[in-house]
């Protein structure tokens, strides 16, 4: 389970990204934060990665306290978390099965577990015949499928997708949409900070509205309504 | 484990070098003029010590004793000169050695010939070059030539000595001595600030090309990757660059001493810089090698680090 209790972050020039938020994630959740540019969903899906430390109150990974860990805890912290980006954030340098090899070798993954798994996935996100391809020479689509591909190779325990279909057009949107849909049936936590109202409202699970920094709204299973 | 993560990151490295063409060939080059200025800080090193040998092998003080002066009693005075430890070498020339010499100098010079000839009887003395270690030590040595000490008389106790040929040259010993001390001094100097410039050019251009990576550090991080995971590969293409950059540097070295011999040996004045490369060549392969891999290994750690720090 992750709890955020009473969480605030502000920034060095009093920005108040996020305000004493108090909320809980059940294990195979799938929920959608939703708010506008601004409104502290990537704040708050930052604090969960240990990319930023809140101001005040504490976030928990289970029974751990996320900002209590020490530098040398935090890499294997991350490792239980696949993250997707708007951005796509993949490794220019590394192929397609490179990008998605990267994650299970920092890990300490075998060459035979390597081997194994990666052209799995690949195929699960319909990319095996570009394994070998550079993202460079991939669609927005494509990339983003690369990065969901890396994202849930190690089997992670949560997914945190931060706008992942924000450059995409519908039929990328709608694939994407699929796969996150199919990887929570198979148990696992997607947490989905986006202002997509179409991508929410095909979704039909949990919502978060987040205004100015808090949590105004908490559907169990709801539709975007700002 | 250990062995794993290894290969990994040294594949990782040599992948990320030959990926990054561009960026990997500027990272070359700037190291590589970083290099060749040490290389040829070291040459001028060795021509500088070379020109010194060569200023010593010049200076002397060369001792005349009276043409009365009996053969044993120079030999003896020559014998307890070598027993001195600023003396490098003494030189005997008799007074007919002095004749021969002066007449093979003077054979197209009939005139003054027959002008020796008309003296009857050799004119010229006999006399002891003696060589120092040291410039400084001339001093020393004329110094002890002058002292009228009973090694400097003849067995019956009468001195043997005509002129000591130093005061003569003292100044001109001294002022050399001078320049090469001030040529050696201003060459250190110019070389620390060389190699300092040129150190500090290849480092930043190594911070440079890590803060283009700095997103990429960013992406690793995220999907859990450990510190020296992240730095791994950075160190290990470094450290490929140093050492290829290194290799650049002795062969263009060893090229441009070769045609420096073949094409302007005359102005070194004897100088054989290619064979001085060669002779050299272990200390400066060691020199460059280690000056390379630590370039690129500290460079590209030092660069990283800074992305790794919140």
């Amino acid at each position: 389970m992750i709890l955020f209790e009473k969480v605030t972050k502000k920034y060095p020039n009093d920005t108040v990204a996020v305000r004493d938020v108090t909320l809980a994630i059940e294990p195979s959740e799938f929920v959608s934060i939703v708010g506008h540019s601004g409104a502290g969903k990537t704040t708050l899906t930052k604090m969960l990665l240990a990319e930023e430390r809140p101001t005040s109150g504490r976030v928990f990974f289970g029974s751990v306290d996320i900002h209590r860990l020490k530098k040398d805890e935090i890499h294997h912290f991350r490792r239980k978390i696949g993250t997707i980006f708007q951005d796509f954030r993949l490794l220019p340098q590394k192929t397609v099965y490179e990008n998605v090899a990267f994650a299970m070798e920092v890990s300490g993954k075998s060459d035979e577990e390597i081997m194994a798994d990666v052209p799995h996935v690949l195929d699960l996100v319909n990319l095996a015949d570009k394994a070998f391809n550079f993202p460079h020479e991939l669609s927005g689509g494509e990339k983003q499928r690369v990065a969901i591909a890396r994202a849930i190779v190690n089997q992670p325990d949560i997914i945190i997708a931060d706008e992942p279909t924000g450059n995409l057009d519908p039929v990328s949107t709608y694939e994407i949409v699929q796969i996150l849909r199919k990887i929570n049936e198979l148990g696992t936590t997607i947490i989905l900070a986006t202002h997509n109202k179409g991508v929410v409202d095909s979704i039909g699970r949990r919502v978060l509205t987040m205004e100015d920094g808090v949590v105004v709204r908490d559907d169990p299973s709801g539709k975007y309504s700002m | 484990m250990f062995w794993l993560t290894f290969k990994r990151i040294v594949r990782s490295g040599l992948q990320n070098f030959f990926r990054n063409g561009f960026v990997s060939f500027s990272s070359l080059l700037v190291m590589t003029i970083t290099l060749f200025i040490i290389v040829s800080v070291m040459l001028l090193g060795g021509f500088l010590r070379f020109s010194l040998d060569q200023v010593k092998e010049k200076v002397d003080v060369t001792v005349y004793f009276v043409t009365t002066a009996a053969e044993p009693d120079i030999l003896a005075i020559e014998k307890s000169l070598e027993g001195l430890p600023e003396v490098a070498s003494v030189t005997y020339t008799s007074r007919d050695d002095a004749l021969a010499a002066f007449e093979a100098r003077h054979a197209n010079d009939s005139l003054t010939l027959s002008a020796l000839g008309a003296l009857g009887a050799n004119p010229l003395e006999a006399s002891l070059e003696i060589k120092a270690k040291n410039p400084s030590d001339y001093a020393g040595i004329a110094a002890f030539l002058d002292s009228g000490s009973s090694e400097l008389l003849s067995a019956d106790g009468s001195p043997v000595i005509d002129t000591v040929d130093y005061s003569e040259n003292k100044a001109v010993i001294d002022k050399i001595t001078n320049i090469i001390d001030s040529a050696n001094q201003l060459g250190l100097w110019l070389a620390i600030i060389f190699i300092v410039v040129s150190v500090a050019v290849a480092f930043n251009t190594i911070r440079l090309i890590i803060f283009m990576a700095r997103d990429e550090i960013a992406v690793m991080r995220l999907v859990g990757a450990s510190q020296k995971y992240v730095k791994g590969p950075f160190v290990v293409s470094g450290v490929f660059a140093g050492t290829i950059a290194a290799f650049l540097t002795l062969t263009l070295s060893a090229l441009i001493t070769f045609a420096i011999n073949h094409y302007y040996g005359s102005y070194f004045v004897g100088f054989d810089v290619f064979g001085y490369y060669l002779s050299h060549f272990f200390g400066i392969l060691g020199v460059t090698l280690g000056a390379g891999i630590l370039l690129g290994a500290l460079g590209s750690y030092l660069a990283v680090e800074k992305y790794l720090k919140d």
